[in-house]
């Protein structure tokens, strides 16, 4: 079965973002970026399906401008078979990246997309979702284990009250949550390897979709300050502050 | 306007959260509905019809909705939205895993996370772990919410709605329930406790949370944890507090042995006081902490444990 899995260009986890002083939105510029996170772990995940025999091929895609082609070879270096990019200058809102996501799931017909749960900039947490109520998949987020069984998927998610495990039936879409994995590294093999593996380029406005934005961004401001703390020199004195001070314990 | 909120529940008890969701759509303002999806759920939909500010319980209660599976759920509450302009859900779980659904089914954006409503069509919500704030307007004509639950102070429960049956079921028929491994625990809520205390890799195993334990006992308080020490087995993954776990506000917040990464004060952050204590004295964890004792916490916890 065929395997897609939708990827991101993001800020590095390790940056913490700057808000520009207009106020209009964070400065990206000359600011790492890379994968993010959750996707890796969708990538990882897919690898793992293929090298168990269990997924034949693995499809890579990404939605942006030319650089999340970088993106789409890091995917293609952990072991992606190919990999295609939707060119779009625009910030898309969730809907329509799922939008356009639901013209490669029909083109491609994958069993099992693996999304990750949310991406690190905007922490929506919405696309997987919305990919599976257009296709009219059933969906595992939150994944921490994904067994493929026949014309299942039973998927195990990290709740709010610990873990719940669901069968899907296939075609399902997954996506992924912390523990689900640990992606490997790309070796520098594979990195060489990666550039000469197909990727297609495609634009988002050849698929005759309305990307009209459906959220407008009002402004972005920088998060309150906390004042500074003290250090204590004592449990005692700790003890005292949080009695007496702060009088948040009796 | 009329405004549909999902109340989240086990099918046994009213979630806290919820008296906080309704919070957020009385801030909206309008007529404000209670939707109880589940099964056997009937102690749920007593509890919601008591939350101030609802005038109606919706109660969904079949075997299809007793997982609150998203793909079931989700068709109930899109056929369901006609009737509303806005529909909110606690951003926990649960309304994390359909609320995008019902969105897409509707053809609109999710606005996720919001934390302050700036009118009926704008709200606050928290980007980039928590490091910006972003104020946005949806332009839909019905607005798909998930509430974060710490923006708002929850409503009171001397109320008194009408309860009304929802007879209609949905059942998607592709997904099923297989089982559920439920974290037990005498403490607290980790969301909805005044106190919580958590323990970060510095801890190094499972057994000495232990150490956490006695304070937390002491203070009433939930325990929970860092991402590093969830990944380490040390705990289990309801604990992780964080920018992709969860995210909580008490009024004192004691992180032990943790650095404080960006991706974990996304997470504490705004607890009204913060306590650190971590051996060493670069940790950025200080940097956010009221107050920090610079400290190896086998010799802090169990004098602090002792002292209170
Ligand atoms: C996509 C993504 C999502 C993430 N989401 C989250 C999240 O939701 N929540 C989260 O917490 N993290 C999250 N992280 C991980 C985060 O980046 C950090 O790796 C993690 O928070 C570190 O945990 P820690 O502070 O326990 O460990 P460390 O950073 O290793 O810190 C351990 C601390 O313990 C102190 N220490 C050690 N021994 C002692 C001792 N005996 N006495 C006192 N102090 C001691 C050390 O000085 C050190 O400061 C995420 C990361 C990514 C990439």
């Amino acid at each position: 079965m065929k395997v897609l899995v939708p990827i991101k260009r993001v800020i590095d986890y390790n940056v913490k973002v700057r808000v520009k002083a207009d106020n209009s939105n964070v400065d990206l510029a000359n600011v790492k970026m890379a994968i993010n996170p959750f996707c890796e772990i969708a990538v990882e995940e897919a690898v793992r399906l293929k090298e168990a025999g269990i997924a034949t091929e693995v499809i890579a895609v990404s939605i942006g401008n030319k650089s999340c082609q970088e993106q789409l070879r890091t995917a293609l270096a952990l072991g992606a078979d190919r990999a295609i990019q939707i060119e779009t200058d625009e910030n898309l809102d969730s809907i329509n990246v799922a939008k356009l996501l639901q013209k490669i799931v029909e083109e491609e017909q994958p069993q099992l997309v693996i999304l990750g749960k949310q991406s690190i900039d905007s922490d929506n947490n919405q696309t997987g979702q919305m990919l599976a109520a257009l296709t009219g998949m059933a969906q595992g987020t939150f994944a921490s284990a994904v067994n493929v069984d026949g014309d299942k998927v039973n998927v195990t998610r990290e709740v709010d009250s610990g873990l719940q495990t669901i069968a899907l039936t296939l075609p399902a879409i997954v996506t992924t949550d912390l523990r689900l994995n640990e992606p490997r590294y790309a070796s520098l093999p594979n990195i060489m390897k990666a550039k000469r593996k197909p990727l297609d380029v495609k634009s988002a406005a050849d698929f005759g979709i309305d990307l009209t934005a459906r959220t407008n961004l009002i402004k972005v401001t920088p998060p309150a300050q906390r004042k500074a703390g003290i250090i204590v020199e004592s449990i005692d004195e700790l003890v005292e502050k949080l009695k007496n001070e702060a009088k948040v314990i009796s | 306007m009329s405004i549909l909120v999902f109340a989240e529940h086990d099918n046994s008890e009213l979630k806290s959260d919820t008296l906080k969701t309704v919070a957020a759509a009385q801030a909206i303002g309008g007529d404000i509905h209670l939707l109880v999806a589940g099964h056997n759920c009937q102690a749920v939909a007593e509890a919601a019809s008591k939350v101030n500010g609802v005038s109606k319980v919706l109660v969904a209660d079949n075997a299809a909705y007793e997982h609150q599976l998203a793909e079931n759920v989700s068709l109930l509450v899109t056929e369901l939205a006609a009737d509303y302009s806005h529909i909110l859900a606690t951003a926990l779980t649960t309304g994390k895993n359909f609320m995008p659904r019902v969105a897409a089914l509707l053809d609109v954006a999710q606005i996720s996370d919001i934390i302050a409503v700036e009118s009926s069509d704008t709200f606050v919500r928290p980007i980039y772990a928590g490091n910006a704030i972003a104020t946005v307007q949806s332009l839909d004509s019905k607005k798909v919410i998930t509430v974060r639950s710490t923006g708002f102070d929850a409503v009171a429960t001397d109320g008194n709605a009408e309860i009304v049956a929802v007879d209609k079921v949905t059942d998607a028929g592709i997904s099923s329930h297989v089982n559920d491994e439920l974290s037990v625990s005498e403490r607290p809520d980790l969301g909805a406790a005044s106190i919580v205390i958590s323990g970060g890799r510095g801890m190094q195993n499972g057994e000495n949370f232990k150490l956490l334990e006695g304070i937390a006992d002491k203070l009433g308080a939930a325990i929970g944890a860092s991402r590093a020490a969830v990944d380490a087995g040390f705990v289990p993954n309801d604990m992780q507090v964080g920018q992709t776990g969860k995210i909580v506000a008490p009024d004192l917040y004691i992180a032990v042995g943790i650095s404080g990464a960006i991706q974990h004060l996304a997470g504490m952050k705004d607890s009204k006081v913060i306590v650190a204590i971590n051996k060493d004295a670069e940790a950025p964890i200080f940097q956010v902490a009221d107050y920090g004792l610079v400290a190896d916490l086998f010799d802090a916890l169990p004098e602090l444990e002792s002292k209170l």
